[in-house]
């Protein structure tokens, strides 16, 4: 699995020239077979992103690619869903199930379909199930087609913890045994953390951070000690207490622990330090970068 | 799959200890009590996933780390099975060892040791007696 899930070269979205860009200079690339976190706050851009991989949505600048092709032309191979579940409020859960068959007679995995929405009442309409039920069916609509990439914009969002757990278990389990590739957006992290090897972290319509999480996490150190200058190394957040530094810097070259306490830091500290310091330069790692940088110029 | 898988992973989250790790442990651990034996077969990283809500790659990083270390193989299409256990069968077949820690133990709480002081004294032992091994 070498192709890319998705590039974008140089993508930008504005909705009109009042509001301002939603999404500007996004050049990433996303391995196929990754699960992927798209983090951010709110507002940052995470579901203009899927919408535009989706092909929902036509950039204003620049251009994303899915799976090889465009993503009107990629779109049987992709299951989107977006944050506010669209489903028709008048057909039950069968009727829906039976349009999902009708609608990817090539693909349709009703063995899949059914383990995700066996739980509902098969004969209710739309309009009477839950938040978290309705969420059961659209995942059932999404892994009934069998995609190659899922995007997933929010979907936890109004699932109780258990029911949570399960279906991100059934996630893990499609995408170990398909190679699927999943971008799953939140805003908060712990909810994906130990289901994603990917990160994609959005902020202000950029992506500032890229690449394998762990990687990410080793380019990156807790440090403390006494107050003196930290070049080489990239000052993203630093703090002075006294004559005490607490920073979290990106390294560049080997730090000095007889000088430094070093530690790793958590994903969750990595990403909140990014937050509270919008200059940092971005980081991606080798296999985040978009091929076809000079496109983006 | 003929048979079901002979353990199931723990995966505690605020832990601190590395996803992959916690199963690579939990494995040894289930290795040395004898719970795993050769020819058992580890759950399926799909098995796991499903359970745990883990990341596919971390179980599959986890087997390739005690498949290098000899204590599991992978065969084709079948599974991941265990090769060999851990340590000394003493540890389950050996009553005698155990007897006598436990004489000792009871030896430590009648001069007047509670649970912790047992715990420090015999860390401390274990600490210094094998000083430099490999972990």
């Amino acid at each position: 699995m070498t192709g890319a899930a998705i590039e974008a070269n140089g993508l930008g979205m504005t909705y009109g020239r009042k509001r301002g860009w939603a999404l500007r200079d996004c050049s990433f690339r996303l391995p196929a077979g990754r699960i992927c976190a798209l983090v951010g706050p709110n507002g940052a851009g995470k579901s203009t992103l899927l919408s535009l991989a989706a092909g929902l949505l036509r950039p204003a600048e620049g251009s994303v690619r899915v799976l090889g092709s465009t993503p009107a032309e990629a779109r049987p191979r992709i299951a989107y869903v977006s944050q506010d579940k669209p489903l028709y409020p008048q057909l039950t859960v069968a009727d829906t199930l039976w349009a999902g068959a009708e609608l990817n007679p090539a693909t349709w995995d009703r063995a899949a379909a059914d383990r995700i929405a066996g739980p509902l009442p098969q004969d209710a309409k739309v309009r009477a199930l839950s938040g978290g039920q309705r969420t059961r069916l659209a995942l059932a609509l999404a892994l009934g087609k069998r995609p190659e990439l899922m995007l997933l914009d929010e979907l936890m969002a109004d699932l109780d913890p258990l029911a949570r757990h399960q279906l991100m278990g059934l996630l893990m389990a499609e995408a170990a045994e398909h190679g699927t590739t999943i971008v799953m957006s939140s805003h908060i992290l712990t909810e994906l953390e130990g289901s994603c090897d990917y990160l994609l972290f959005v902020d202000g319509g950029r992506v500032r951070l890229g690449g394998e999480s762990d990687d990410i996490v080793a380019a990156h150190a807790l440090v403390t000690g006494q107050a003196r200058d930290l070049a080489p190394h990239t000052v993203v957040e630093s703090r002075t207490t006294g004559r005490q530094l607490t920073a979290l810097v990106r390294r560049e070259g080997p730090l000095d622990d007889t000088v430094w306490d070093v530690t790793e830091p958590s994903l969750e500290e990595l990403l909140l330090a990014h937050l509270r310091s919008p200059e940092a330069p971005p980081l991606l790692t080798p296999s985040a970068h978009a091929r076809q940088e000079v496109a983006a110029v | 799959m003929a048979e079901s898988a002979a353990v199931e992973f723990r995966i505690d989250r605020r832990s601190g200890v590395a996803t992959y790790l916690q199963i690579v442990q939990q494995t040894k651990q289930a290795l040395r009590l004898g719970v795993l034996e050769p020819g058992d077969r580890l759950p399926t990283a799909r098995e796991v996933v499903e359970a745990t809500a883990i990341n596919p790659n971390t179980v599959l990083k986890a087997y390739r780390e005690l498949e290098r270390e000899g204590l599991v193989e992978a065969r084709r299409g079948l599974g991941t099975f265990v090769r060999r256990t851990l340590g000394s069968a003493a540890v389950t077949t050996d009553p005698p060892l155990r007897a006598e820690l436990a004489e000792w133990t009871r030896r430590a709480r009648a001069a007047g040791l509670d649970r912790d002081d047992v715990h420090a004294l015999f860390t401390d032992v274990l600490d210094s007696t094998f000083k430099g091994d490999q972990h």
